[in-house]
């Protein structure tokens, strides 16, 4: 018998018998409905408070903001998707005050060391956010591919407020997730951080240093 | 690397906890800790009706185990038609072997590793190291106790018995940095050293926080990043989990997300909630082409036999009953000798090393219950704790013991007195005898009883028994 074999018969013929399934109820998860003011706030307020920095724009203003927010770290490059409409509008704006902007086209293998080493800025598009816990969605696509939010030390996320949920429960029932997962999905909350030595709080010790948040209103 | 966990004798726990009690710097470590994760986690859940919210967390739990092996072939079957390899293992050797013949098969020689205490469990990496492939540990905490050659002392914080210096000199002795009690720059040097490492690795090893059996993905919690960057850069990634993390859908796993950071950490969500379900597709430009899944069973189907013990089964491993456990707090994760610590590790890990090898773990507890109250799944571990110290003395005559290693205390000594003790309260006369007797020579009573009086006056009997007392009363 394989092992696959073993372990399911040894559960199927428990000895306890039947194990009754009980009802599950979430509505404890249901939070009030905010207004899309309130939930920005909430987003705020609460991806501030881990380190997380939110600047407040509009359709036609956010390029500006981005270009201010990369001037004062002396970002000498910035990786933007290709595709993606906020790469698109990106490059058709022909900004002078934008460092050089890179793409990420070809495969990781070909260029792991200039990615992991030489790129100062990444910035992504996101599938909306959490305003309970200031969570960015993001699903990585080959346009926007997973570690454009990960390698870099500064990611810049594009949300916009229309697309802001109260919560991770109901965020995942308004997009049907259960119909079908990406390869990869994630929930940012934050810069990377640790804890580790001796409970103080240090930001960037695998992923970016600092997450910027350009809420589109 | 693991090489100590292989030398510890989980039997010695008393005179670990004697040294560790007597050692200020663990006392003071763990206080500090401690102290800060119980306020954290208070004012995380302030708002809430956690009642209601730890029911559900119980309910999605026991709704999960109850269709355990049915879930366990639809997550299969899901992964499977996401692309990625399912792998069974009855037990930990049989993990290792899975995970070596995985990188066997593609010439790997070294693996970095995300937090796995389930790959703690196996002892992958002393396995790995013996094998000829290098396994380096990438969570911050992870990578200073292995760097020190030490295992976790808890189980979200594993260097948490150390302080800033310590890990300090630590880390200069080992990987030549500056010493600084600079947690920024210790941390930005960690980073640097672990880049190098993430960017060569041939394998990746995280564990995994839920599986979703709807639509086959393997869910990581996490705040550093390093457990994204080890299911993401090396080509092969290989999840290793334990058979009871299988949840239904997507939906419990919103209910147990919240329930695990706030109670683990005191944080309304972590960093990272990284979903991962598929390899990399042709045309993606990164993800690791294969992904794994090894399932480990390791003493867990034997558990899910009995009805009460099953609960054990339900833990989301948040550490809550370990930050506020009044006899962890004092003694340390390493004076347990065991993968798990804490409350957890007392009524878990009999089950894997047996009774006989655990026998001081279910007494290591004062019973005050603090870990049931706080436990975000309800796992009543004060129950659990004293079935245990049933089973380990054979002493329920009514429900037969089942654990492995069951009666490893047992003293003939100790059930003649207990069967005397019993005999005597069946038996009026001679009861009455008895404390009679006693009551009248208590002054022969010895003031020293063993290990009672080490630290305690013993116990005076009453001058008067209380069948005498109730008489002169009634007069």
């Amino acid at each position: 018998m394989s092992s696959r074999e073993i372990i399911l018969q040894r559960l199927r013929n428990r000895s306890g018998g039947d194990l009754a399934t009980p009802e599950c109820d979430f509505s404890v998860l249901k939070r009030p409905d905010w207004s899309t003011a309130e939930r920005i706030e909430r987003f705020e307020k609460a991806i501030e408070s881990v380190h997380g920095e939110v600047h407040h724009c509009t359709d036609d203003t956010w390029q500006e903001r981005l270009a201010e927010v990369l001037a004062t770290r002396g970002a000498r490059n910035l990786l933007v998707p290709r595709e993606h409409a906020i790469g698109k509008a990106i490059r058709d704006s022909a900004r002078t005050d934008l460092p050089e902007l890179l793409a990420y086209e070809t495969p990781i293998e070909n260029w792991q060391t200039d990615l992991f080493n030489d790129v100062d800025a990444a910035i992504t598009s996101t599938r909306g956010g959490i305003a309970e816990t200031g969570s960015l969605i993001l699903w990585p696509t080959p346009d926007e591919p997973r570690l454009m939010s990960l390698v870099p030390p500064v990611h810049i996320a594009v949300l916009k407020a229309s697309e802001l949920y109260t919560t991770f429960h109901e965020a995942m029932q308004a997009q049907d997730w259960s119909a079908g997962m990406p390869t990869n999905a994630l929930l940012i909350s934050g810069p990377s951080k640790t804890a580790d030595i001796e409970q103080t709080l240090a930001y960037g010790v695998h992923g970016p240093k600092e997450l910027i948040v350009l809420v589109i209103e | 690397m693991n090489s100590q966990a292989h030398h510890v004798d989980v039997k010695e726990f008393h005179p670990r906890a004697q040294a560790a009690i007597h050692n200020p710097k663990i006392r003071q470590n763990f206080r500090r800790a401690m102290d800060g994760l119980m306020a954290k986690r208070t004012a995380a859940f302030e708002g809430w009706d956690l009642e209601t919210l730890r029911d559900l967390g119980a309910n999605i739990r026991l709704k999960a185990l109850s269709n355990l092996p049915d879930l366990l072939e639809q997550l299969e079957a899901k992964l499977t038609e996401n692309g990625i390899r399912v792998h069974w293992a009855v037990d930990g050797d049989e993990a290792c072997r899975i995970v070596r013949d995985i990188c066997v098969a593609r010439d790997a020689r070294t693996v970095i590793k995300g937090k796995s205490m389930v790959s703690e469990e196996m002892e992958l990496n002393h396995y790995l190291g013996e094998q000829g492939i290098e396994a380096l540990e990438s969570d911050l905490g992870e990578y200073i106790v292995q760097l020190a050659d030490e295992t976790p002392s808890h189980i979200i914080m594993p260097a948490i018995h150390k302080n800033t210096g310590e890990i300090s000199e630590l880390m200069h002795e080992k990987t030549g940095t500056d010493l600084s009690n600079d947690v920024e720059y210790l941390t930005a040097a960690a980073r640097q050293q672990l880049r190098e490492k993430f960017m060569n690795a041939d394998v990746g090893v995280s564990g995994v926080n839920f599986a979703v059996a709807e639509t086959g993905t393997l869910c990581l919690v996490e705040n550093e990043g390093n457990g994204r960057m080890t299911t993401t850069v090396p080509p092969c990634h290989i999840a290793v989990t334990g058979i009871e993390k299988v949840v239904p859908s997507l939906e419990d796993v919103s209910a147990l997300l919240a329930l695990l950071t706030r109670s683990a950490t005191g944080q309304h969500i972590t960093t990272y909630f990284n979903m991962i379900s598929g390899p990399r597709k042709s045309e993606e430009m990164d993800g690791p082409e294969e992904v794994h899944l090894v399932l480990v069973d390791n003493g867990r189907s034997t558990i899910y036999q009995d009805d009460e013990l099953l609960d054990t089964l339900r833990c989301i491993r948040c550490g809550a009953c370990m930050n506020h456990c009044p006899v962890y707090t004092r003694v340390g994760g390493h004076t347990y000798g065991t993968t798990y610590p804490g409350p957890i590790g007392k009524i878990l890990m009999p089950h894997l090393i047996g009774l006989d090898e655990g026998r001081h773990l279910p007494s290591a507890s004062s019973l005050c219950g603090a870990c049931g109250e706080v436990c975000p799944v309800k796992i009543p571990i004060p129950d659990l704790l004293v079935r245990l110290r049933q089973e380990s003395v054979d002493g329920d005559r009514l429900h037969p013991a089942k654990v492995r290693g069951h009666g490893a205390k047992r003293t003939t000594g100790e059930a003649l007195v207990w069967k005397g003790w019993a005999w005597m309260h069946a038996h009026p006369g001679i009861y009455r005898l008895g404390t009679g007797t006693a009551a009248r020579f208590r002054a022969l009573q010895p003031s020293k009883v063993g290990a009672w009086t080490r630290y305690r006056t013993a116990p005076r009997l009453a001058g008067k028994t209380l069948h005498q007392r109730m008489k002169e009363r009634g007069q």
